[in-house]
């Protein structure tokens, strides 16, 4: 017995998967998903427009010396040149170029905090709901079919209507409304998908496992459940998040998001209509930003969800 | 005798079925119906019973990862289902796991220096901080994988080392009591020889006691001292490995027994299965008295009402446990050669003038 097992032993340690010489580096899910997103033209240019839109957020000062609030009436409705202003002036006579880039931050501040909000928010319910199951996984599973049934447009203009906004209240306050009303009516889609997802892991033998070998609850979270549960949520998250800045554009479009002197795409597309049929350029430059920003966090998560799901390879 | 480290006293887990609008409990899927047994120290035990039958539960009974719905585990004098916090996690050092299926007992995303390190992350005191990889690569090495794959995670192993790997995490904390839940049925046969041959070392060098499920009879005869078979949530016989394969004297384990292939071409045509009629009834509404009475060739009107108990019955050469009324051993064809303790045993076992002869027994099953 004792020779027959050594054999075996043996045999099978020699038999180990042929790559012993060539890759000594571990190899996770998420390296395996970094390899096929390296590989991903699409991942790419998203990843360079976005990293231009945060640029353009941070230091807008290194794509225009032109101050955005600075109007010259007498220039107003300017068409666009190659000389004069690139974008042509609005309106007002601001420099929509200027505004253009400038009104970026407002969208990366909103769509970053919405979506971070919204993950934090959503994960820590849909984890308690998932795991503890029971009564708690009832009271918050109610909680977010009501918040659900609110569509977010009504939902954000009652919210703005009862807490409206004035020329003095500060630029960050503006922003922080907006985050506000997108995390009260975002976190529930993530809440769900959280649960079904921890749903999906708990089962799991090595979740049983943890709980014989005396591990508590929130060690069995951390490091079993939560990572193996975060890849659907972490990829419609940015894609939420070019939602959440069409969102923003849509609330200020409406006068209910960010309002002036507040420089945004919203704001921007917004004052534009007045002029549609007589000045065009005024409303294409923000609404070609705009679109390009959401389209590049759509095609980022549509990379990364490729990537995450071994059944694509 | 050695003594035994884990008693199981009337064990019984019944899940409740919900139904209609407000979900009221409408029944009962009495998985695990009042098992007893004893594991001595050192000891293998298999338990072996179709799908269904409450294995499983039996099993995470025993880990109280399930609460039961009555009875008591004493584990080496402990009422395992009285502790709680500290004190139970001091029980589960003693009493550890090895999952069925390999693919799904090992999270994907941790190294295997994680997962057999965690049982020292969860119970700090039993290997100080600086020696864990030490205690790590030396249970690899144990279970006979390379060491320096430490770093490695479990989707670059075969289906048999990560069985390994299982192993050696259920081992870790140098646990009493290993229980196996069908540990080889998800592997292919050679693997399965390797890791049934690895626990055997195991078990020698480590004087661990096994509780070993599996649906494989051949593989329980082979690892086990003492088999049970259960039927429905109930125990139908308890015996020495000889005394389960050789001399059966529940109707249930015979027919189990007879369904095994031989693998002698010569003693086939003499062999005769015995074919159960039906299908196993539902846990949730189990025949009345005796559990097996619907599809038993030997049933009569008593075992309609009467349960019958699992306590000592004559099998033709002594006696062990068994829950039928009409106990009595058959012959039955010698279906893996293990040793030939059992040749001498059968030759005993002809003379004897109380066998029942299998003509009789044929009239109340079909022929295959």
């Amino acid at each position: 017995m004792t020779e027959a097992s050594t054999i075996a032993v043996s045999a099978e340690t020699g038999a180990a998967p042929g790559g012993d010489v060539q890759q000594d580096k571990p190899r996770s899910l998420a390296s395996d998903a970094w390899r096929q997103l390296k590989k991903n033209p699409i991942f790419w240019v998203s990843v360079i427009l976005i990293a231009l839109f945060v640029l353009m957020a941070v230091v807008p000062q290194l794509f225009t010396s032109t101050d955005p609030n600075e109007a010259i009436l007498q220039q107003a409705r300017e068409r666009p040149s190659l000389d004069g202003p690139w974008f042509g002036r609005d309106i007002q006579g601001y420099d929509i170029y200027a505004r253009t880039i400038h009104g970026a931050r407002a969208s990366i501040l909103v769509g970053v905090f919405a979506t971070l909000s919204t993950l934090i928010i959503g994960t820590a319910l849909g984890i308690i709901a998932g795991f503890y199951g029971g009564w708690i996984d009832a009271i918050v599973s109610r909680l977010t079919d009501i918040f659900f049934a609110i569509p977010l447009l009504l939902g954000g203009i009652l919210f703005m209507s009862v807490m409206p906004n004035d020329q003095n209240t500060p630029y960050l306050v503006v922003v922080g409304k907006v985050v506000v009303v997108l995390a009260i009516f975002g976190w529930p889609g993530i809440a769900r998908l959280m649960r079904s997802s921890v749903l999906q892991v708990k089962p799991n033998d090595y979740v049983q496992a943890a709980r014989a070998l005396g591990a508590s609850p929130w060690r069995i979270i951390r490091s079993h459940v939560l990572p193996n549960a975060m890849a659907p949520v972490i990829v419609v998250s940015t894609i939420n998040l070019g939602v959440y800045i069409a969102v923003e554009a849509t609330l200020s479009f409406l006068g209910i998001g960010l309002t002036p002197p507040a420089v945004s795409w919203g704001v921007a597309i917004s004052d534009a209509l007045v002029g549609i049929r007589t000045t065009p350029h005024m409303l294409l430059f923000p609404s070609l930003f705009l679109s390009l920003a959401v389209l590049a966090f759509i095609m980022l998560g549509d990379a990364i969800r490729d990537a995450f799901d071994p059944k694509s390879r | 005798m050695a003594e035994p480290i884990l008693t199981a006293t009337d064990l019984v887990k019944h899940y409740p079925i919900k139904g209609g609008v407000l979900r009221r409990t409408v029944g009962h899927v009495k998985a695990v119906d009042g098992v007893s047994f004893e594991l001595l120290k050192g000891e293998t035990l298999g338990i072996v019973g179709e799908s269904g039958c409450g294995k499983s539960t039996l099993g995470r009974l025993l880990m109280r990862l399930e609460e039961p719905t009555s009875g008591s585990v004493v584990f080496d004098g402990i009422d395992m289902y009285s502790q709680r916090g500290r004190a139970m996690r001091k029980l589960r050092r003693d009493i550890q796991i090895v999952f069925q299926d390999p693919y799904t007992s090992l999270n994907p995303r941790k190294t295997v220096g994680d997962i057999i390190g965690e049982p020292f992350d969860i119970h700090p005191d039993v290997v100080p901080k600086n020696g864990r990889r030490k205690a790590v690569q030396d249970l690899l090495d144990m279970v006979g994988l390379n060491p320096e794959h430490i770093n490695r995670y479990p989707h670059q192993f075969s289906g048999g080392q990560r069985q390994r790997i299982g192993i050696a995490r259920g081992i870790a904390l140098n646990p009493k009591v290993l229980i196996c839940d069908e540990p080889v049925s998800a592997l292919d046969v050679s693997v399965q020889a390797q890791v049934v041959n690895l626990m055997e070392k195991l078990q020698d060098e480590l004087g661990l006691s096994y509780i070993f499920i599996a649906h494989d009879l051949s593989v329980v005869r082979h690892i086990s001292d003492r088999v049970g078979v259960m039927y429905l949530g109930k125990m139908a016989e308890l015996g020495e490995e000889d005394e389960i394969y050789g001399r059966p004297t529940h109707p249930y384990t015979q027919a189990l027994l007879s369904a095994v292939p031989v693998p002698d071409p010569t003693l086939r045509d003499k062999k005769e299965q015995i074919v159960l009629k039906g299908d196993v009834p539902s846990p949730a509404n189990p025949p009345s008295g005796c559990r097996f009475h619907t599809r038993c060739w030997k049933a009569q009107d008593k075992c309609k009402t009467d349960v019958p108990l699992l306590e000592l019955r004559p099998d033709g050469v002594g006696e062990h446990p068994s829950a039928c009324h009409f106990a009595s051993p058959r012959e039955v064809i010698e279906t893996v050669d293990v040793s030939d303790q059992e040749v001498v045993f059968k030759a005993e076992v002809r003379d004897q003038a109380s066998f029942e002869q299998p003509q009789r027994v044929g009239e109340g099953t079909q022929e295959s």
